[in-house]
């Protein structure tokens, strides 16, 4: 896969008859040959090219699993046949991971024999004069007074950060070869090799690190406080193969408040957590930290970093028994409309004082429906026309009976369908309250709206390689940049003496010129230097013989 | 933070004006493709034309033969004197070119005026980002034509960027406001002006690309392309255009995807994401990547490598349009619809 200036077709090695070890041999070699061509290359590179494209054309399930699933079920079995063949998990894929490895076979393939021929041309003199010099793509010559020894040192001279070698050649004359631009191949060796880098720390980033999600309520006490102890604490974790939760860093974080700004036009301006975090709460349990978390600067904390990722509304019930006891409770609702943050939750209680099952299961409420910020009511139905908190409103439906809360299947937004299904959980009031506002229930419990909380979802991520990853990206663009723009370059300068047929004994210099690289645009550099040599040589001795370019 | 809708007014009327004046250039530019004359006796059916610059470098860079003195022709220099009167369709042609200079002066004007209303980088937005990919691409293009002999294609390269602008400037408008939180980082300075200049000088060596590929077959059959093949710059010109600006978009582009993976990592919790819009960006990126390893490869030189390249720039466009409009993604931030 390094750019290869020369390519020699490769050598096809016939197995020979009667030996199935030879056979094998070769065909192992010849394989291995094929690998690290060119071609092979080329082709592996349009393939991972190909192979990547449906990963940004499908959903997937590493990003979105939920449309994942809905595709698959809108595409019948269209979409059986293309989950079945991994496409919704591309780059997890057996047939992503055949292509990259090849490439990265390949790659390696290549790079040793060129590495160990950098390292040969390192101290290597540059080549042989060429017989005849006006045969290259650059050529100049004149003939001038000087000594052709003298010529030549001032020829020499003018050479200065080039690789020369000056040698005699047999019929007398003598002549300089020259050559640099050797970074461009350290170049390219080096986006190469960092390349390899970046795949290896990438894919040891992904088999050590790990990201989760966490609501927190922004109340800033005990309660709400969340520490990083293990995979229950997450809503939604996600491990890289070699991690099982059990090693996590256990910092801990509350959230104090929580505030956003929005523009008239209902886009958002600002979102601003204040955290309080203590990095180590085993042994230093009374330290807290304060940070100001927000969308593009996360918290730094022992290699774990944690990002504000969304937020919410958590309307706030009051729920009062016949009896006059009084049960206050707050739980996230999530935003359905990602506009106006227009939310569905469920807020559940359980009675007081009772610990019968049977009479639990009668007496528990549940208080879903729709939350607003800005709620405003048309016929009845509310809706949300901003963001901010500006007019909170609950449509409230209240369910009493049983929640149905022993089954695992509990979701936190909402209520057991099969419970209202079968009659054991009933709606009994329905009402849309602001504020302050509450609603009698049948059986005297009144249930009162009595403030909005506000929450945030943290994500919080763990990347031990993402430093190396940063590292081998600019090495590798580095590399890049040096490859490119460096050429590779020869010149050559031969002194001849001019021969018999010419009385006054002078000396014809020939220079030649050769770009090793491809489209490197060596002519202009070349009449320079050229230039220079030929002016050098021709006021070696103050002559004024004439040039004949 | 408010925007100043005067002056958010006046860049809009500044984007309107140069569009215009762009669709105008293509027209004179085309018209002098269209009405100009193939010199008869040239060899290889054409004339190889050169830079005959005002005190520049000679054409030591050119390996094309000259095709004989009657082939020469001045080279364009802004600002040089006329001692012969030239024929009407080069006069044209010569008139699109300064009329594309004046573009440039109002586009720029726009996307300073658009960033000075909603005091942040002008390029937060769909609109605005492909303002300063087509700035970008013309500028390289009239920066080129002082070395490499291409004039005569510049409508080509203008037709492109004055529908990327007729889109921008109607479907994909959006009213100058302040970006969303996750935008609003320094690195949206970054990111997105190198990745929008990167796209701007990438779209040069995709339009030399397809010229070079009508230009190769009408070398090799007359026939194909008779009107059109013989006035295009020669096709070793247009194949060193495609190299040389490729290897410095390349990098560009490159630096680009480095610093949206800094910034997704202090955005988005990750560096790399595979997001539809990264992973694009990562196809385009091996694409150019192939398009290298091309040339150094036999057989895959010339007709193949323009190929490679033109597709790379399809999957950039693809990446713009496609991407933006139809996939969801992170980086949802169009601003359209």
């Amino acid at each position: 896969m390094v750019t290869r200036t020369v390519n020699e077709p490769t050598e096809q090695v016939a197995p020979p008859p009667g030996s199935p070890v030879r056979g094998l041999l070769a065909f192992v070699r010849n394989t291995w040959r094929g690998l690290v061509t060119m071609r092979t290359a080329l082709m592996l590179l349009f393939l991972l090219a190909v192979g990547a494209m449906p990963g940004a054309l499908l959903p997937q399930f590493p990003l979105n699993p939920p449309l994942a699933q809905q595709y698959i079920d809108d595409h019948g079995w269209w979409g059986q046949l293309l989950n079945r063949a991994q496409f919704f998990d591309v780059y997890g894929s057996v047939w992503f991971a055949a292509i990259y490895v090849l490439l990265f076979v390949s790659l390696v393939g290549c790079l040793l024999p060129r590495t160990v021929e950098y390292f040969r041309q390192a101290t290597a003199k540059p080549v042989i004069t060429p017989r005849n010099l006006a045969r290259m793509p650059h050529h100049t010559a004149s003939t001038v007074a000087a000594e052709p020894l003298a010529a030549l040192d001032a020829a020499k001279r003018q050479l200065r950060g080039w690789r020369v070698v000056e040698r005699a050649e047999p019929d007398g004359a003598r002549s300089i070869s020259a050559e640099r631009g050797y970074l461009r191949e350290t170049g390219n060796l080096i986006f190469h090799f960092a390349m390899l880098g970046l795949i290896v720390a990438f894919a040891i980033g992904k088999m050590y690190g790990y990201s989760g999600q966490s609501i927190v309520l922004a109340e800033g006490n005990q309660q709400s406080q969340w520490c990083n102890s293990g995979v229950l604490a997450y809503d939604s974790f996600t491990p890289g193969l070699r991690v099982d939760g059990t090693d996590l860093a256990p910092f801990c974080i509350r959230v104090n408040n929580f505030s956003s700004t929005f523009l008239s036009t209902a886009q958002a301006d600002s979102f601003d957590a204040g955290l309080s975090y203590q990095d180590d709460p085993r042994n230093d349990p009374n330290t807290w930290q304060s940070y100001d978390l927000k969308v593009n600067s996360p918290l730094n904390i022992d290699g774990d970093k944690v990002y504000l990722a969304g937020n919410g509304y958590a309307p706030v019930f009051t729920v009062t028994y016949p009896n006059g006891q009084q049960r206050t409770n707050v739980i996230q609702w999530k935003p359905d409309d990602a506009v106006t943050y227009l939310s569905e939750g469920a807020t559940k209680f359980d009675p007081p004082g009772i610990t019968d099952p049977t009479e639990l299961h009668k007496k528990q409420i549940a208080v879903t429906g729709l939350f607003a910020p800005t709620a405003v009511i048309t016929n009845g139905v509310m809706t949300s026309s901003f963001p901010a908190p500006n007019n909170p409103g609950v449509a409230a439906q209240i369910y009493e009976g049983n929640l149905g809360s022993d089954s695992d299947e509990q979701s936190i937004f909402d209520i057991d369908q099969n419970m209202v299904d079968n009659g054991s959980l009933k709606l009994v009031a329905q009402a849309n309250l602001s504020l302050g506002q509450q609603v009698t229930l049948p059986d005297g419990t009144k249930v009162r709206f009595d403030a909005v909380q506000r929450w945030v979802s943290l994500m919080i991520t763990h990347d031990p390689t993402a430093d190396y990853v940063l590292v081998f990206a600019v090495l590798l663009l580095l590399g890049l940049v040096t490859s490119l723009v460096i050429k590779r370059r020869r010149i050559w300068v031969r002194v001849t003496p001019a021969g018999d047929d010419d009385p006054a004994g002078r000396t014809v210099i020939d220079v030649g010129g050769l770009a090793r690289t491809d489209q490197a645009g060596y002519g202009e550099e070349f009449t320079r230097l050229s230039a220079r040599i030929l002016d050098a040589v021709a006021g070696a001795d103050r002559s004024t013989a004439g040039k004949d370019a | 933070m408010p925007v100043n809708e005067t002056i958010a007014h006046y860049s809009s009327w500044c984007y309107g004006s140069a569009t215009g004046i762009y669709v105008l250039a293509m027209l004179f530019c085309l018209a002098e493709g269209a009405f100009s004359r193939v010199k008869q006796g040239a060899g290889n059916a054409a004339p190889a034309r050169q830079l005959v610059g005002a005190g520049g470098p000679s054409t030591a860079e050119s390996t094309t033969a000259p095709a004989g003195p009657s082939a020469v022709e001045p080279a364009m220099h802004i600002g040089r004197t006329i001692e012969t009167r030239r024929p009407l369709p080069e006069r044209l042609g010569r008139m699109g070119v300064a009329l594309v200079v004046l573009g440039l002066a109002l586009h720029l004007t726009a996307i300073v005026l658009r960033g000075v209303a909603t005091d942040r980088p002008p390029w937060g937005n769909m609109y605005e980002y492909m303002s300063v990919l087509c700035f970008v691409a013309l500028s390289t293009w009239t920066v080129l034509m002082r070395k490499f002999p291409i004039r005569r294609a510049t409508g080509f390269v203008l037709v492109p960027v004055v529908i990327l602008l007729f889109l921008g400037g109607t479907v994909l408008y959006t009213a100058a406001e302040p970006v969303e939180p996750a935008l609003q980082s320094y690195w949206l300075a970054i990111h997105v002006t190198v990745v929008s200049a990167a796209s701007g000088i990438l779209l040069v060596p995709g339009v030399a690309s397809v010229l070079y590929l009508i230009r190769t077959a009408y070398d090799r059959n007359a026939n194909r392309f008779a009107r059109l093949g013989p006035k295009l710059p020669t096709a070793d010109t247009l194949d060193r255009l495609a190299y040389r600006t490729t290897i410095f978009g390349l990098p560009l582009f490159t630096f680009g995807v480095i610093c949206g993976a800094i910034w997704a990592d202090s955005a988005w919790g990750h560096y790399w994401q595979w997001d539809p819009k990264e992973t694009t960006a990562f196809v385009a990126w091996v694409i150019y990547a192939a398009y290298l390893h091309s040339r150094a490869t036999a057989g895959w030189r010339g007709t193949r490598a323009a190929i490679i390249n033109a597709l790379g720039f399809a999957v950039m466009i693809f990446n713009l349009f496609f991407i933006n409009l139809v996939v969801t993604g992170l980086h949802s931030y169009a601003g359209v619809g």
